[in-house]
């Protein structure tokens, strides 16, 4: 079963939470009103201005909603000490449905808890869940923010004097590779000429060699930065102290570098979270399989910094505008990566949610760098 | 009589007056340190699921402490038992993959003992090389134990990232996965896997080695005084590369273990810091593998209460480390007390203000 979230569904569950005290007459409402616990887990600390806080960020909103009450942990690393948790929030705390958010909590050990209690939901981010291999009470939930790195590289495009920028990433896996190539796509949807280099620290949390890495490319004369780590803070920081500009990624980095810092790719997960806890509530089967884009409100892009300028704010807010609409495919033929293979042949197009894009292997042309 | 007393008493007023400045410190930070004490017991003891909480978390804990206190019963200070983790847990999923291939399986017992055989061997030659490029290179083993850690780190990305990867783990790269017969189940239907009963086994094994038998008296022998022992004629090198190997192959079984009850492949969850944190629970245990045990289950008793405070009182993860931090200051800073005289513990000896006014007895 697939379930997309779409906004207006979306939509009108936030109204229907926030607007509880006003619109008590609402059957569905009545039901909303059961109360529930939920329980969070994060692999960092909360405040990583990443991975982690745009998670927290959206399980703060939670706890604002009328009889939700959230319980969390942090520095969960991916071993038995996850199981722990998970089970002591179901046994101890009572919760009944539990976000495990980091991607490694998925197989085994979020499959491991959930055959032992049918009767918990849980739903985890980034994962591939599928119909008759995972438990139907297990769920996986994550965005399309390809959208968002694409809307990067157009703003990016618009602010490099050298054509030149750079891409600083943690492993060469699919996720990360998508967003690589959305963002060198959207950059040279602009500036044909403009090259993307990247470098892979090997690990999701390796704060000195991302500085490295950001000098090391500042020095070969790339002027935009932007990244997929789990703490972007070194990254930002750095960027901007050897005066180059920054696209964030995860959460809004604004606050460490306002100047640099032209936009970025955002999480909003408050729409998943409003989603499953709704079907919890309600007693509706458990959304398995949940996926959204900036139509649906999944992603969100950083307000613009003050060195956006016009045409920039203009281009990529066109596109945007066609994204919203559903009516734009990043990855279509002819497509050719960086070796000079075809990837995606001329004609054929990927929907952002076909499922062949969750396993890309590939750097498309113009990216500088390998795996 | 009185030193066992006195190995007892220490530690257990260090870990107590540890509690202690904790309950201020959360006082300082405007919570009820009553609260705080009540949730960190039931969080680690309170229940049999605390237990089982804390007894898992405490299992990798004493093989990796293992790999740091027997080489010290032989004078070395090795600390890179996260390497022999790391390749042992490899092993495993190699020899795993190696077995399911040749369907020579007779009995799963039999596939659990070849896995973590192939666990322990790659753990003991890390960590003999350590020993051994100190005692014909002249390379000191601390140093070398720790960057041959870094070494088998990357040699483990390289290879699970690489040649031994299962090409359907897209996000998340792993080995194959361990086929079902050759995984470690709890024990005696508790969360609690077998890697407990392997890690208390191997500390009793460790203790008795080296306490009742003569070859485990040489090594002791040789970290007391290493001319001495080659003087009477101890092989002291071949001395010293066994205690590595055996202090190796513990840490390497832990890895092995991980994989082959907790995380069914080998993949890069499995460098989360077991090594590291086995060189704390061995200092506090002084290097005894008996110590290691309750030492072990302490630490797996500040972990499990660490995610229950985290839980209910919105503390942050670090608190738990700040308890951990003051407990292992205090229990090393308590052996400075050992060997005292205490008031009123001899009521014929001298005044027991002079001695202690003048330091050290």
């Amino acid at each position: 079963m697939t379930v997309q979230f779409n906004r207006r569904d979306s939509l009108k569950s936030l109204a229907a939470l926030g607007a509880a005290g006003t619109l008590g007459g609402w059957a569905s409402l009545a039901q909303a009103q059961k109360p529930i616990t939920v329980g969070v887990i994060y692999v960092g600390p909360r405040d990583d201005y990443g991975y982690n806080q745009a998670q927290a960020e959206a399980a703060a909103m939670l706890k604002k909603m009328p009889g939700v009450k959230v319980v969390e942990e942090e520095n969960v690393p991916e071993t038995a000490a996850v199981q722990k948790s998970m089970t002591g929030m179901i046994a101890q705390d009572g919760a009944s449905l539990v976000f495990p958010t980091s991607f490694g909590y998925f197989d085994p050990h979020m499959l491991a808890v959930a055959a032992k209690y049918p009767d918990a939901r849980f739903a985890h981010c980034g994962g591939m869940w599928t119909e008759g291999k995972h438990p139907k009470n297990t769920a996986s939930y994550f965005g399309y923010i390809d959208e968002c790195q694409y809307l990067n590289g157009v703003i990016a495009a618009y602010a490099t004097k050298s054509n030149k920028i750079g891409f600083i990433a943690a492993k060469p896996i699919p996720q990360v590779l998508r967003n690589i190539n959305a963002f060198t796509m959207g950059a040279r949807s602009v500036k044909p000429g403009i090259t993307c280099s990247v470098i892979f620290t090997g690990d999701w949390s390796m704060p000195v060699k991302e500085a490295e890495a950001t000098n090391s490319m500042a020095d070969q004369g790339i002027d935009v930065f932007t990244m997929h780590v789990d703490g972007p803070k070194v990254i930002v920081e750095t960027a901007a102290k050897r005066g180059k500009f920054v696209c964030g990624y995860h959460a809004s980095q604004a606050k460490l570098a306002p100047q640099a810092y032209l936009t970025g790719a955002e999480w909003n997960w408050l729409t998943a979270y409003t989603g499953f806890i709704e079907a919890a509530r309600s007693g509706k089967p458990h959304p398995n399989f949940v996926r959204g884009g900036l139509k649906e409100g999944f992603v969100k892009m950083s307000a613009y910094g003050p060195a956006v300028t016009d045409p920039a704010k203009k281009a990529a807010d066109a596109i945007k505008a066609q994204m919203m609409a559903g009516k734009f495919d990043i990855f279509k033929g002819p497509l050719k990566d960086n070796k000079g293979a075809v990837v995606v042949a001329a004609g054929k197009s990927f929907k952002q949610t076909d499922i062949e894009l969750e396993k890309m292997n590939y750097l498309v042309e113009g990216v500088l760098g390998s795996f | 009589m009185r030193s066992t007393l006195e190995d007892i008493l220490l530690p257990v007023a260090a870990v107590l007056a540890a509690l202690l400045l904790f309950g201020l410190f959360v006082l300082l930070g405007g919570l009820n340190p009553l609260d705080v004490w009540l949730l960190l017991f039931k969080g680690a003891f309170g229940d049999s699921y605390s237990w089982q909480n804390t007894l898992q978390r405490a299992a990798p804990l004493m093989l990796t402490a293992l790999c740091v206190a027997i080489p010290a019963r032989a004078g070395l200070v090795v600390i890179g038992g996260e390497g022999a983790l790391v390749l042992g847990g490899l092993a495993t999923a190699a020899m795993a993959q190696a077995l399911s291939s040749s369907l020579a399986l007779s009995s799963p017992l039999t596939g659990s003992i070849l896995v973590c055989g192939a666990a322990a061997v790659a753990g003991a030659l890390w960590v003999m090389l350590a020993g051994w490029l100190r005692q014909y290179r002249g390379i000191n083993e601390t140093i070398s134990s720790l960057l041959l850690a870094y070494v088998a780190i990357g040699l483990f990305k390289h290879l699970v990232e690489g040649p031994l990867r299962d090409p359907s783990s897209l996000n998340k790269p792993s080995t194959h996965a361990l086929s079902e017969g050759l995984r470690i189940g709890g024990m005696a239907g508790t969360d609690v896997h077998w890697g407990l009963a392997i890690g208390v086994l191997a500390c009793l094994a460790a203790e008795f080695w080296l306490r009742l038998t003569p070859s485990g008296f040489a090594v002791r022998v040789v970290r007391g005084n290493t001319r001495a022992a080659q003087l009477v004629g101890l092989p002291a090198s071949r001395l010293v590369l066994l205690a590595c190997a055996l202090g190796g192959a513990a840490a390497g079984v832990a890895g092995g273990v991980e994989v082959a009850a907790v995380h069914n492949s080998a993949n890069a969850a499995l460098i989360a810091g077991y090594g590291y944190a086995g060189i704390l629970v061995a200092f506090m245990a002084r290097h005894s593998p008996l110590a290691v045990i309750p030492v072990a289950i302490l630490f797996g008793g500040f972990g499990a209460a660490g995610s229950l405070l985290q839980r209910r009182l919105g503390m942050p993860d670090a608190s738990v480390l700040v308890l951990q931090g003051m407990a292992f200051v205090l229990i090393l800073a308590s052996e400075a007390l050992r060997g005292r005289r205490w008031p009123g513990w001899r009521p014929t000896s001298a005044p027991a203000a002079a001695p202690l006014a003048q330091g050290q007895p």
